[in-house]
């Protein structure tokens, strides 16, 4: 009995029913191919990585495969509104410097969060917008998981579909990076469950109603079903925790921040498909 | 005999909590040996009924959250996470189970299940799901609800 539940806690042999999407079904989205499982890098616990696409059921999925559909692109339209609308002391908007999102944002979501040389530490996306908001237009910083602010990072986001998460974990980004790696392992709250322990050993699993997923942040911001709204990264950390019984850190946080790095690292390669489409 | 006095604790239960709650071993003094509790945590026999319901809510135990059992198909969505429940009872001695339920971690070291009868050793431990720091720590399960569940176990034969 017991070296039966031995080998069923490692993740490889309990997998069986694999990730619950239909094997080889493809995203494609307006035309473009996405990477939704790539080959893990040398110091990953796992030998593929996957998108969180992949675990969601063929309605949710197929919400993702058309921009008409994506119920997340209404706000992406407001937030180019608010791209070329002024705001704050200063009057500008954020066209007023950076021109069309479409050139000057390609990308810029693939690195991210990103070492600032200038703050020296590390900088998520809604870091990067809400400097712009304060230090440039003299504006109020945006709350980091509210609706302007989401909006904003899935406009930007879009302009990186399809282009592979390519966050650094060296130089400066190595001890934030150990950080993270030291949060995802850890066992919080009164159930003590850590994020290794759902999503490196049990993805593909069924806890109650939800499948399990590496828990990847390719497809951030996320529409989810379930709360009809934009969900930011580290919202979704907070929410993972709380459900352990536990005392998140705070959006925006050090802590998240690392996190954010060491999760983003491990979905390298993965394509950037944000906004996604989650129950 | 055994209805009788379920439901005469019932009556007790209802008209004063605290003071009805008989001789209960707290949490710090369970006695393990190989991950087994022999003696039971309260004086008051299990109820498999009541067992069922902590082991299908939310709120209680939410044990199904993680492990599917045939006789609860009236329960919607079985986890997979833990290893199915039929026939546990042969395969585990009732004291095995109050063990594993109690404090699985023994059992099984590193188990992904949670530790049910303990108050310490919590990192970050929050007021239930509100994301608050818990002002007092109490276990996951009363020792009542232990004994209800292990009673529900033994009737997975
Ligand atoms: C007054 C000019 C100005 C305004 C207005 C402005 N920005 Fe910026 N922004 C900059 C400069 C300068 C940088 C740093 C140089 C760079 O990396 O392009 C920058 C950097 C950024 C970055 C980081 C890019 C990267 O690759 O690291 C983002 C994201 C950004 N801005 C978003 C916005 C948004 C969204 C708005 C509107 C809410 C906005 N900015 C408004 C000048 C501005
Ligand atoms: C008790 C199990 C559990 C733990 C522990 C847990 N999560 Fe989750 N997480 C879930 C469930 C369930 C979902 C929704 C289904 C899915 O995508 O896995 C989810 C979703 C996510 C998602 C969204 C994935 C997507 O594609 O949209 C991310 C990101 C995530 N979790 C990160 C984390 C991180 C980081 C931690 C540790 C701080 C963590 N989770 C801890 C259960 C857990
Ligand atoms: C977060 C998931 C999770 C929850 C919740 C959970 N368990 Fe478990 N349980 C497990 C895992 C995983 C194992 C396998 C033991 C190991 O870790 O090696 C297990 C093992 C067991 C076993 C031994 C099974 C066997 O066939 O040998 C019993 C009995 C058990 N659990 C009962 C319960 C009860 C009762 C509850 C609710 C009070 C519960 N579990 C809640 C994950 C869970």
């Amino acid at each position: 009995m017991r070296t039966l539940i031995a080998a069923c806690a490692s993740a490889a042999l309990c997998l069986g029913a694999g990730t619950g999407a239909a094997e080889g079904q493809k995203l494609v989205i307006e035309g473009q191919e996405m990477v939704t499982r790539a080959p893990a890098p040398d110091w990953h616990p796992l030998t593929e990585v996957i998108s969180g696409w992949e675990f969601r059921d063929p309605a949710t999925q197929a919400l993702q495969m058309d921009d008409f559909e994506n119920p997340a692109m209404i706000f992406v339209d407001q937030a180019r509104e608010m791209w070329s609308t002024p705001d704050g002391a200063a009057g500008k908007s954020c066209e007023s410097c950076h021109g069309a999102v479409e050139d000057s944002m390609k990308g810029v979501r693939a690195v991210m969060p990103k070492f600032n040389e200038e703050a020296g530490t590390l900088w998520s996306l809604e870091d990067y917008i809400n400097n712009c908001r304060t230090a440039r237009m003299q504006a109020e910083p945006w709350k980091w998981s509210g609706s302007e602010m989401t909006a904003m990072t899935a406009l930007i986001t879009l302009q990186s579909r399809g282009m592979p998460v390519a966050v650094r974990i060296d130089g400066p980004y190595q001890s934030w990076w150990e950080k993270g790696r030291e949060i995802y392992y850890t066992r919080y709250g009164q159930l003590e469950l850590a994020c290794a322990n759902c999503h490196e050993d049990h993805y593909g699993q069924m806890i109650r109603a939800d499948r399990l997923s590496q828990g990847q942040i390719n497809g951030f911001p996320t529409y989810r079903l379930k709360n009809a709204k934009l969900n930011s990264i580290h919202n979704r950390f907070y929410g993972c925790i709380r459900d352990t019984r536990g005392v998140p850190f705070a959006e925006g946080s050090d802590e998240f921040k690392a996190l954010e790095l060491y999760v983003a690292s491990r979905g390298l390669g993965l394509s950037i498909e944000g906004p996604a489409v989650r129950n | 005999m055994r209805l009788a006095r379920n439901l005469a604790f019932g009556l007790v239960a209802a008209l004063g909590a605290g003071v009805a709650q008989a001789a209960e071993i707290v949490p710090g003094d369970v006695v393990f040996r190989d991950g087994a509790v022999e003696t039971p945590l309260t004086d008051q026999p299990g109820d498999p009924a009541r067992g069922r319901e902590v082991f299908s809510q939310r709120s209680q135990g939410n044990c199904i959250a993680c492990h599917a059992v045939s006789s609860l198909s009236d329960v919607p969505w079985h986890g997979e996470i833990g290893p199915p429940l039929d026939g546990v009872a042969e395969r585990w001695s009732e004291a095995e189970l109050r063990g594993i339920v109690a404090n699985a971690k023994i059992m099984f070291p590193d188990s992904m299940m949670p530790s049910f009868y303990k108050v310490t050793g919590f990192i970050r431990p929050g007021d239930g799901f509100t994301a608050k720091p818990a002002k007092e720590i109490k276990p996951l399960l009363t020792a009542q609800q232990i004994e209800d569940v292990v009673a529900f176990l033994k009737t997975l034969k």
